[in-house]
């Protein structure tokens, strides 16, 4: 099967703390894949250190088997609905046509095409009659379908979601999860950070289990073991977390820079 | 009166230089402060203002003269090195970003008034006027310095407008917009770059300690009039010319008088007015809806009680029946100040008529109450049946919101519940 995403010795680290430490894993293509574990694990890092909004301090990440910069185009991301102010003068359309902006097309007006494809993508999301509505003035389930219709836009291959499903309803949930399937027939991929274990197995064929270090990745029978949860989210880690706060106090260096790309 | 006139027909060629330039400068400061408004950047641009005054004396030390060239060079250098100095600090020490912009911002500052005093005290050519650039002296604009704010304007403008859908993903988003491959960086400091020039423009006119407010309260009014960027961009630069005007005006007319001041009161009273008169945004829109709201509430309670005394009273068919104002009272516990208020509003609008101290609904009177009370129980009839509330407290719950149901949602009500008409029951 075809890998999209690889994840090759991943460590970020802010400051000199480790926040991934050693990840390393490669990805299904077409699949609805789970990433999971407790706060502060380093789930949002994960993300964007795939988007590279973060540099890593070893390790690299590869799209597609390019590397990201020329597998930009085939990425879109989704980032987490609080980390933006809402309260932007702009409306619905206009954020979605965000999700049409290229290098190539920096100074050229929208064409018909673009416009065609963003109209597709504020339906999909369900949020048509809320089209010209500014966007401060939607609910919060509302402001997360306008991310995900802007990534539509982007018409990229892998999709890159942060919390999708934090403060949406259950019926707003659901209905991105058809959207969200739909696409998985249509061959695209999907990575989602989940919080709520009760529905990981429904949701997810694939599952990636962190906790700073990758607990375990694979299938959702095989990853939601009793082990592998009480590894990620019971006291069994408390060692590495020691360990981590030493490294923070000493500001003890975790390697060598690029020692084992 | 004579001065009015030569300033606003520009005869005196003097006024045209400092509208003009007044033009070029408000412009760019506005438009550049929209996005740095946009993006929370309000105390740095404070904190580049102050750390420019070094760079103005440093220009003037280096050319002997009060050269607008060396004196706006020597501005954008010291402005720029103060950015690149912020964001050293935060990033290498723990200091946050608002401590950091103090530091440099008063060191800079205090720096600048060093060079200023040396200047005066020593033998640097003629230096009078240059503590213009304290508090800013529009009047001194001359013909060659339009000319320099016309290219600085140019240089400022041009690649807002090229690069107008960058930079408004960057200011919205700054982690979507690296995230499809936008050199975040190169924009970054290409917008810091355009806004130090900016502030450097505008402090002629503004001096140092002002200028900061031509960068960021044009924005801050514009933004109640309007929800959409470009919109916004242009009330912005219209605020900030007319206020430029408006103090060069003023210090037109009274010699010796400063313009910065006068610009920034300018601009206050512009945001106040926004601030008060402003559509959807505005104070007095958001009170009046409040208002509206309050009185078609009233107005449809009496209506209501009109109904309810003709369904209690066996005129439920006709609804003909004629009310006194006490009547009213064994409905519904009304005040009769507002009920008197209520009668006479909707005589007003048709729906009630009055003979002698007897009031009666009018045919589209009736229709109306009809529809209200209906809405009022089938809200009561959909809370029943989805929610789980207790038949007593039914009535408080659908209390109010029959006067928000709007058209579409009484007709989900009425496919929902399947009730034509009016609904009996009333709990
Ligand atoms: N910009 C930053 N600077 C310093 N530390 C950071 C920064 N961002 C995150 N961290 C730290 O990195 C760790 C991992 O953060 P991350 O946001 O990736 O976790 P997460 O798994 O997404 O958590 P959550 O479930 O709460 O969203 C946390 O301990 C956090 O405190
Ligand atoms: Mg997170």
């Amino acid at each position: 099967m075809k890998t999209s995403v690889e994840v090759h010795n991943l460590t970020v680290t802010y400051g000199s703390a480790p926040v991934l430490w050693d990840i390393d894993f490669s990805l299904p293509t077409a699949k609805i894949i789970g990433i999971i574990g407790p706060n502060g694990s380093g789930k949002t890092t994960l993300l964007k250190s795939v988007m590279g909004l973060v540099e890593p301090a070893s390790g690299y990440v590869k799209i597609f088997d390019k590397t990201l910069e020329v597998s930009r185009e085939k990425i879109a991301y989704v980032p987490q609905r609080e980390s933006v102010d809402w309260d932007f003068p702009a409306n619905v359309y206009d954020v979605v046509m965000m999700g049409r902006y290229r290098k190539n097309n920096l100074f050229r007006r929208a064409t018909k095409a673009d416009k065609e494809i963003v109209l597709d993508a504020i339906d999909k999301v369900g949020l048509t009659e809320f089209r010209d509505r500014q966007i401060s003035q939607l609910s919060g389930g509302q402001q997360q379908r306008v991310f995900i219709a802007r990534a539509l836009a982007q018409k990229a291959e892998i999709y890159l979601m942060d919390e999708p499903f934090v403060g949406v309803d259950a019926a707003t949930e659901n209905s991105i999860l058809t959207l969200l399937q739909e696409m998985r027939s249509q061959g695209k991929t999907v990575l989602i950070i989940h919080h709520d274990l009760q529905t990981v197995s429904d949701y997810f064929d694939h599952l990636v289990l962190l906790n700073t270090r990758l607990v375990a990745e694979g299938s959702p029978q095989d990853v939601l073991t009793k082990e592998n949860l009480s590894n990620a989210y019971g006291g069994q880690l408390t060692l590495l977390s020691k360990v981590v706060q030493l490294i923070k106090e000493k500001e003890h260096p975790i390697r060598e820079k690029d020692s084992d790309l | 009166m004579d001065t009015f006139l030569d300033f606003i027909l520009l005869r005196d060629p003097n006024v045209w230089f400092v509208v003009i330039g007044g033009l070029f400068i408000h412009t760019s400061t506005a438009v550049v402060g929209t996005f740095a408004f946009l993006r929370k950047r309000s105390l740095l641009g404070d904190g580049i203002a102050h750390s420019l005054l070094p760079g103005v004396c440093l220009g003037f030390m280096a050319s002997g003269e009060k050269n607008l060239i060396f004196l706006l060079g020597g501005a954008f250098l010291t402005g720029w090195t103060s950015t690149i100095l912020v964001d050293y600090i935060v990033n290498k020490s723990k200091i946050k970003q608002d401590t950091a912009i103090a530091i440099v911002l008063s060191t800079f500052f205090g720096l600048g008034i060093v060079l200023l005093t040396i200047i005066q005290r020593g033998n640097f050519g003629n230096h009078s006027g240059l503590d213009h650039f304290l508090f800013g002296q529009a009047a001194a604009i001359s013909r060659t310095d339009v000319y320099v704010f016309g290219v600085l304007a140019a240089i400022i403008l041009i690649p807002i407008f090229l690069f107008f859908k960058s930079f408004s993903i960057l200011s919205f988003n700054p982690d979507y917009a690296k995230s499809v491959g936008m050199p975040v960086r190169f924009m970054e400091m290409l917008m810091t770059s355009l806004t130090v020039l900016a502030i450097a423009a505008g402090i002629q006119a503004l001096g140092v300690v002002l200028v900061s407010a031509l960068v960021f309260t044009p924005a801050a009014a514009a933004r109640f009039w309007t929800n959409k960027l470009p919109k916004m961009i242009i009330l912005a630069a219209l605020m900030a010319v007319i206020s430029g005007i408006f103090g060069a005006y003023i210090s037109y007319q009274y010699a010796g008088m400063p313009t910065g001041p006068w610009i920034v009161i300018g601009l206050f009273v512009a945001t106040f007015f926004s601030f008060l008169f402003a559509p959807e945004r505005g104070f007095l829109k958001r009170f009046k809806n409040r208002r509206g709201t309050s009185i078609k509430i009233r107005d449809e309670n009496v209506l209501k009680a009109i109904f309810q005394y003709n369904e209690k009273n066996g005129g439920h068919d006709k609804l003909n029946l004629k009310l006194s104002a006490s009547d009213f009272l064994t409905i519904r516990e009304f005040q009769t100040n507002t009920l008197m208020k209520g009668l006479k509003s909707l005589i007003g609008q048709g729906y009630v008529n009055h003979l002698d101290d007897k009031y009666y609904l009018t045919e589209s009177g009736k229709k109306e109450s009809k529809r209200i009370v209906r809405l009022h129980r089938l809200w009561e009839q959909y809370l029943l049946k989805r929610t789980s509330i207790d038949t007593d407290h039914v009535h408080s719950g659908a209390e109010a919101i029959e006067h928000i149901l709007t058209p579409e949602i009484e007709a989900e009500l009425t496919k929902e519940l399947g009730i034509d008409g009016v609904p009996k029951e009333d709990y």
